[in-house]
């Protein structure tokens, strides 16, 4: 008889327990209800915003919601490794490097130039940028902004005369800067030296 | 009062949980790369160690021990610890989502950390346990694991940028870190006489 | 000699070179063949260029104009022709070409007008800036800050004490030296002027103890004027860092964040207080500048006074340098110059020292050896940084860490990098570091631009369908009220048309037909293939018959009756 009134007093006792404890994290559930995740924003953040679809997705924002949402985050090609890198660290996971797949890290940053003799004033290129960063009307020259072209290469394809030139972005005196010592081992460069450039104009 | 003192100088320093006693060397391990990530954890464990130290002696007290329940003791302060740990997730999803994504799996894993249930059941295996000397316990364990995993996180730190020889990278300089950090932590030894 | 009340911390004492080219007074450069003037001379706008090749020029007159506010107009060195405009090398240590106007003089060094002010005390602050500022006259201890630009301060700041800063601590350049001991009233007239226009107490030139001929002629100069003070401090390197010659001379510690302004204290050069004592009193531009030209590759160093726009190699050749021996031409001194790649680049506003080093002057730099983590940077950074630090976040790209240990504030001085035994290029590491650091915050904001204008253009194709959209729903209520509108008349005219255009189209059909069936008669004749067309003969028999088939049905709505329904 004892014994079974212990079991009983046992099992009163744990589901009792188990009742507070449903009690509470139910009430916990209700008080403390998360309805969006800013992560998507923090991803956001960090991706270059070049909107070339290049990953797959219309653009950037929705790549970060992909990637909120379990996708790989070594998708990006214009963000390249330190993109990835930012990514791994914000997430807490260990970097991958560039799925090459999608695309080779270009080596120096691109933009579009519009050789303004050929242009026929189609208006396809303004539409066809992500950013709108060609300026220009229909029967009118149409021209690139330098400053806010991504080098996303999407208004290359849509020209029908094939005038758009992708050429690298010419380093000015402002946007030079002095190249990082080669290491233990290595004597300091003489004088630094750049990567040869075009310049624009 | 001065026993109230020892007794959170003993677990913060003397009696550390971590590189003392050996408990809770998954997080401390798993999450000290980054500082942020570190004191993080560092809080939530603290929070997690305070409340379920208390809730478990209240458990014991109020429930068990009435009852002639003791060998109860271990299920029901899992079930405690694991209530406190949601809990906490909950708070923390809300508050700091960045934190929270951070900390990923390690959050969850606080329920199995050595540390939680031991001071729950040192707490009860005291000749003479008491309200306060639970709460102290909980809280002072939960100092020491929080310093404790700061200093290895900033020590991590400074590491990972720093000329480690190949074969030692990683895991490797880390664990002989956490051996150096727990020498120096057993000359406390001497520091209070119980 | 009276010294200063503070002492700086950390700092180096390197070989000091300076009795090489202190021997003789300053001599004139002259004229070299000719001029190569850079239009961006010092921080801030470049100018551009107000004249055209083949133009005659004077002496002061100006030849490249600016327009924003941190900016400094240009100016012909002398006078003559200007033969070219366009990119030439110039000493940035990027080794780009800048825009130049190169001038051939003419000999005559003829003056354009120009008139100062005989008592300047009459004159309003403003004039008195405007003139600093259309004299072109830019900072000339070597960072080139457009003194105009510098003179305005905000309305807050009120400055107390105007120091002269004739530290002139770097080893080898000994410009400002010569240039107190020859010229020490235009340096007292160019601080008084400033004092006079920022409404300041008084003035401190500080000299390190290395120049007591200097010291002792600016004394001389100042004897009778009770604001003046001039200090002598203990040569270390680099106390003649702004911020670093504030504290010893005042002081007073410049915040992080801040200028010498925000505690009351105005810096200057010398040669720029000489300069604009010549800006002020003579009306005169800024057209040259005393450059010291020393090291092992010239026989004879000495100071020159040289023209904006002189060839370095035309400076060279008159202080006698082999061009076989010297190995490397560094322009400013061996701590925070830089090399240039050839002698052709012309001296500039900034150009206080030209080395015309050897392998003996400076040997070929040690490879650099893992850090072994001694401190002894530590100890000798004036600004009391962690070099070790800011090296190891350098190096692993932890450009956020290195921001929070204060990489903002290193000046590049070098003196981590002298002590360093492992011969660690410390400083390079953390141009790059700063360097990398301004492209990525760059980077981030134009991307930060290019999400934005991507948000706007969705919005605008969103907004352009909706209009769309909205337009075609209108459209489509307005034809259907038309249409039932349109009822009312004969349905019959509808029918018409609609049966004469069936008619036609029957017609058509069956022309293409026949002509089908005459080429199949053709090619049966001439034995061809036949099977392409069979089967277009086919299809046109089945297009005929539906056009006629459409066309009676068409004609059996209409032929019964016109009534409506």
């Amino acid at each position: 008889m004892s014994t079974f009134f212990a079991i009983f007093i046992a099992i009163a006792a744990v589901v009792l327990l188990a009742l507070l404890a449903g009690g509470i994290l139910g009430f916990a559930a209700e008080k403390f209800k998360v309805d969006s995740d800013p992560i998507v924003e923090q991803l956001d953040a960090l991706l270059p915003q070049t909107q070339c679809g290049q990953c797959g997705h219309p653009g950037c924002r929705p790549y970060a919601e992909a990637i909120a949402n379990g996708e790989a985050i070594n998708h990006c090609v214009p963000g390249g490794q330190d993109t990835i890198n930012k990514i791994a660290d914000l997430l807490g996971v260990e970097p991958l490097p560039l799925d090459s797949e999608y695309g080779v890290e270009a080596e120096v940053k691109k933009v579009a130039y519009i050789r303004e003799e050929d242009c026929i004033g189609c208006t396809k290129c303004i539409q066809a940028c992500p950013v709108d960063a060609i300026l220009g009307a229909a029967k009118h020259t149409h021209t690139v902004i330098v400053s806010e072209c991504t080098g996303c290469d999407l208004c290359v394809e849509p020209c029908p005369v094939d005038c758009i030139d992708m050429i690298p972005l010419p380093v000015t005196r402002q946007t030079w800067h002095w190249q990082a010592p080669q290491g233990v081992g290595s004597t300091p460069v003489r004088s630094a030296k750049l990567i040869p450039t075009q310049q624009i104009g | 009062m001065s026993e109230y003192l020892l007794l959170l100088v003993g677990t913060i320093l003397v009696n550390n949980f971590v590189l003392v006693q050996f408990l809770g060397l998954c997080p401390f391990m798993g999450t000290s790369k980054k500082i942020e990530t570190a004191a993080g954890l560092a809080v939530a464990t603290t929070f997690v160690l305070t409340i379920s130290s208390v809730l478990s002696y209240a458990t014991y007290a109020l429930l068990l021990k009435p009852f002639h329940l003791e060998y109860l003791n271990t299920l029901s302060f899992i079930l405690v610890i694991a209530v406190t740990v949601q809990f906490t997730e909950m708070v923390l999803h809300k508050t700091s989502p960045v934190l929270y994504r951070v900390l990923g799996i390690y959050l969850p894993l606080i329920t199995t950390n050595c540390i939680v249930l031991g001071v729950a059941l040192l707490n009860v295996r005291q000749a003479h346990p008491t309200f306060i000397n639970a709460l102290l316990t909980g809280v002072g364990s939960g100092l020491g694991f929080a310093l404790v995993l700061v200093l290895f996180a900033a020590m991590r730190e400074r590491i990972h940028v720093a000329d480690v020889p190949k074969a030692f990278r990683g895991s490797a300089i880390a664990m002989v870190t956490a051996g150096l950090m727990s020498l120096s932590f057993m000359g406390f030894a001497g520091l209070v006489k119980f | 000699m009276n010294y200063a009340n503070w002492e700086m911390f950390g700092g180096i004492h390197p070989p000091e070179h300076k009795q090489e080219s202190t021997a003789t007074a300053i001599q004139q450069a002259g004229l070299p063949e000719r001029l190569i003037i850079p239009m961006l001379q010092h921080i801030g706008e470049e100018a551009k260029p107000i004249v055209s090749i083949g133009e005659k020029v004077l002496k002061g007159q100006k030849i490249g104009e600016v327009r924003a506010f941190v900016a400094a107009p240009i100016h012909a060195s002398t006078s003559g022709t200007v033969i070219d405009i366009g990119f030439y090398p110039v000493d940035h240590p990027s080794e780009m070409n800048a825009l130049c106007v190169v001038i051939t003089p003419d000999g005559r060094d003829e003056w354009a007008a120009h008139t100062g002010l005989r008592d300047y005390h009459f004159a309003k602050p403003q004039t008195l800036l405007a003139m600093i500022r259309e004299a072109g006259i830019a900072g000339m201890g070597g960072a080139g800050f457009p003194t105009g630009s510098k003179l305005t301060l905000k309305d807050a700041i009120q400055v107390d004490t105007i120091v002269v800063n004739a530290m002139e601590c770097e080893p080898y350049i000994t410009a400002d030296d010569m240039l107190m001991r020859e010229r020490a009233t235009d340096i007292i007239e160019g601080a008084n002027i400033v004092k006079y226009l920022l409404n300041a107490q008084r003035v401190i030139v500080g000299v390190e103890d290395n120049k007591p001929q200097a010291i002792q002629a600016m004394t001389i100069a100042s004897q009778h004027q009770s604001h003046i003070e001039v200090l002598a401090t203990k040569t270390k390197y680099p106390s003649g860092a702004a911020r670093q010659t504030v504290y010893i001379l005042t002081g007073r510690e410049v915040p992080a964040e801040g200028r010498t302004t925000d505690v009351g204290v105005f810096c200057l050069n010398v040669g720029t207080a000489a300069a604009i004592y010549r800006a002020i009193v003579h009306g005169e531009p800024s057209l040259s500048r005393i450059t010291t030209v020393t090291g092992l590759g010239v026989k004879q160093p000495a100071n020159y006074e040289v023209r904006i726009g002189t060839p370095a190699r035309h400076v060279l050749q008159l202080a006698v340098a082999d061009f076989q021996r010297i190995n490397r031409l560094i322009v400013g001194g061996p701590m925070m110059g830089y090399t240039l790649p050839d002698a052709d680049i012309p001296v500039v506003k900034t150009t206080n020292c030209l080395i015309a080093a050897t392998a003996k002057d400076f040997p070929p730099p040690a490879p650099e050896m893992a850090c072994i983590r001694c401190g002894d940077c530590a100890s000798v950074c004036p600004v009391l940084l962690l070099p070790q630090q800011l090296l190891w976040f350098s190096k692993a790209e932890e450009f956020d860490k290195a921001k929070q240990h204060h990489l903002d504030d290193c000046i590049e001085c070098g003196a981590c990098a002298y002590v360093c035994p492992s011969n660690i290029p410390l400083v390079q590491y953390y141009r790059y570091a700063k360097g990398s650091i301004a492209e990525l915050t760059a980077e981030a904001e134009k991307a930060e631009r290019a999400r934005e204008r991507f948000e706007h253009r969705k919005l605008r194709i969103e907004q352009e369908e909706a209009e769309k959209e909205a337009r075609r729903i209108a459209k489509a209520e307005e034809t259907a009220a038309r249409a039932a509108a349109k009822t009312t008349e004969s349905t019959s005219t509808t029918a018409v048309v609609d049966s004469k255009a069936l008619t036609i189209a029957a017609a058509l059909a069956r022309s293409s037909l026949k002509k089908a069936e005459k080429r199949l008669l053709v090619a049966q004749a001439s034995e061809e293939n036949t099977d392409d067309l069979v089967a277009e003969i086919e299809r046109l028999k089945i297009a005929v018959s539906h056009a006629e088939a459409a066309l009676q049905l068409a004609q059996s709505i209409t032929s019964p009756s016109s009534e409506k329904t």
